[in-house]
């Protein structure tokens, strides 16, 4: 028999080997698109936060002060139109999620991860084949530059050279210092990433979020962003005129303290914030309004549910 | 290719099955051997503090009635949650409906994680003072009216060991919880109801500094309440100590 098997060829032992591997990889696929239910952050990711609405973010007295400063119409110029957010907007975004991997040819390793883009964020890629990420002097692009490696079945991820974005859509700033760890887990048909945004401009703790995605195959999600070009959408920026709020101008500033009561304190965000210990802060302080009369519901996937949805404050 | 060694993908196929089988035969006897705590790939036990940065209006206040925003709820949970009055609530002695599982890890909460046996994961919090009870082996759910915080059955989710070896040392919980009593989704009456499943899978993450996670990727099914499964995720950060540990009664209405 012995005799009979020689010689013993070596695509025979690969076969072995690659079976036995299967079981024991700790590597997962990621690959595939995976649909954003809308679950979390509902109002968040959908039609954007409230104007001045910080709470549960460790900003710093820098980043709410800038955060203050904005208005949405500093969109509209220009050179800001096609901009992207950085790499963070993985955990803010609402987008469904397009995963594909890059392999070296001769190898067959996986050399990277692609993380495709949605309307307002660059393809990630994720760097699984050890480089080093670029000097802190190097250019910083959209994208950022990310490597990855696997712990244990989690893919844990580091982003650096990211271009100042936000880290809530309402103008609340993240610096060009802003490094991102991200834990890739997939369960199955659920895929979650939580993400550890360091900032040391305009964060004092770490912003931790997280944002889960249920596999899809029907999910239309497109690996590429469309091509952007920028008009003149406001003549009143013509004249090279930034938009923006002096200090203690914002007139949205106490909006949330009215619509929904929540004490100011709260609203204007911090650290503490993001604790429940800052409940007994404002425990006295709080009325719970009587009735939703905004933006209560959704998404809405039963069609007998008739629901306040939008701003108009009517059932539909 | 010759003869003889076309017969080598078929002897190669049989060894590789053989140990394949042999390979998912140990960690089947494995299992049925050591003990829930005893084949933890993570240790989740400790103090954790929830950080809650998003959807803060809902989970660290009392939300207006009729706030239903980022749950699928369907028409009959509306009439419900429309009904909401939590004085009644308080009145009726039922103030910790917003405490069952589905609502509870949601909270502005810490937990303490502890094995009360070999087989038992106890998850304390001190909002609302509850205990959920992860349940490995062969424990069987109870009989009778469900419960607040209802049956959940645990099992550690690893990678395949291979014969004569630990299993790998990551791995993830899975906890799977029914038999409720019914209860709310969220503080302002948004409702589940007794034939909901909860199942959830807690992963633990080791910062390069030393700072330890937990994030639990949620699944909520209710066929009464909810119109397509809730989905969402949480995380917890560890405490060195239970220094902060607050113990608070369950309220209706804050």
């Amino acid at each position: 028999m012995i005799k009979f098997l020689k010689p013993v060829p070596r695509w025979g032992l690969v076969i072995v080997i690659a079976f036995i591997g299967v079981s024991l990889s700790a590597e997962v696929d990621l690959s595939g698109t995976w649909a954003n239910r809308g679950h979390q952050d509902w109002l968040d990711r959908g039609r954007g936060p409230d104007v001045v609405d910080y709470l549960g973010l460790p900003i710093s007295e820098a980043g709410r002060e800038k955060a203050l400063a904005y208005t949405s119409a500093l969109q509209s110029e220009p050179e800001r139109q096609c901009e992207y957010y950085a790499p963070t907007y993985m955990v803010l975004g609402p987008f469904g999620l397009n995963i594909w991997n890059e392999t070296d040819p001769v190898t067959s390793k996986i050399i990277a991860w692609r993380m495709g883009a949605w309307i307002d964020k660059d393809i990630d890629t994720v760097w699984m084949d050890g480089r080093a990420h670029p000097s802190k002097n190097a250019f910083h692009p959209y994208s950022g530059f990310t490597t990855g490696v696997w712990e244990g079945d989690t893919l844990t991820t580091r982003s650096t050279h990211m271009k100042v974005a936000y880290i809530r859509r309402n103008g609340t700033p993240t610096s060009d210092q802003t490094t991102l760890t991200e834990h890739i887990v997939r369960h199955g048909d659920i895929l979650a990433i939580m993400g550890i945004i360091e900032d040391p401009v305009y964060l004092t703790e770490p912003a931790v979020m997280a944002s889960i995605w249920e596999q899809d195959p029907h999910a239309n999600v497109p690996r590429m962003s469309q091509a952007c070009e920028p008009i003149a959408e406001d003549p009143r920026l013509e004249d090279g005129t930034v938009p923006h709020y002096l200090p203690g101008k914002n007139p949205f500033v106490n909006e949330v303290t009215q619509i929904y009561h929540i004490p100011q304190e709260a609203v204007m965000g911090g650290a503490e914030t993001m604790y429940p210990e800052f409940r007994k802060k404002i425990k006295d302080k709080y009325i719970r309004p009587e009735k939703c009369d905004r933006y209560c519901c959704g998404p809405v996937t039963d069609p007998a549910l008739k629901c306040i949805r939008d701003g108009s404050g009517k059932e539909r | 290719m010759t003869g003889k060694s076309c017969l080598w993908p078929v002897v190669a196929m049989a060894v590789s099955l053989f140990f394949a089988g042999h390979l998912q035969a140990q960690q089947a006897g494995g299992q049925q051997a050591r003990s829930g705590k005893a084949s933890a790939p993570i240790d989740l036990t400790g103090y954790w503090v929830a950080v809650i940065i998003q959807d803060w209006r809902w989970r660290m206040v009392t939300p207006a009635k009729g706030d239903y925003a980022g749950v699928p709820i369907n028409a009959e949970a509306k009439k419900v949650a429309d009904t909401w009055d939590p004085a009644k609530d308080e009145a009726a002695g039922a103030p910790c409906k917003s405490y069952g599982a589905p609502g509870l890890m949601r909270g502005p909460t810490r937990l303490h994680i502890t094995w009360q046996d070999e087989n038992t994961l106890k998850v304390e919090t001190d909002y609302g003072t509850q205990t959920r009870l992860f349940h490995f082996g062969n424990w069987k759910g109870s009989a009778g009216p469900g419960t607040l915080q209802g049956d959940s059955i645990a099992e550690w989710e690893t990678p395949r060991a291979g014969r004569g070896e630990v299993p790998p040392p990551f791995g993830d919980l899975k906890a799977v919880t029914n038999h409720f009593s019914g209860g709310y989704l969220r503080k302002n009456g948004v409702p589940y109801g007794t034939n909901a499943v909860l199942t959830e899978y807690w992963d633990v993450f080791k910062e390069p500094n030393g700072d330890q996670r937990i994030m639990i990727s949620t699944r909520v099914a209710d066929p009464q309440y909810l119109s397509t499964p809730w989905l969402t995720v949480l995380h917890f950060k560890k405490e060195a100590s239970g220094a902060k540990w607050d113990p608070t009664p369950c309220s209706a209405s804050w």
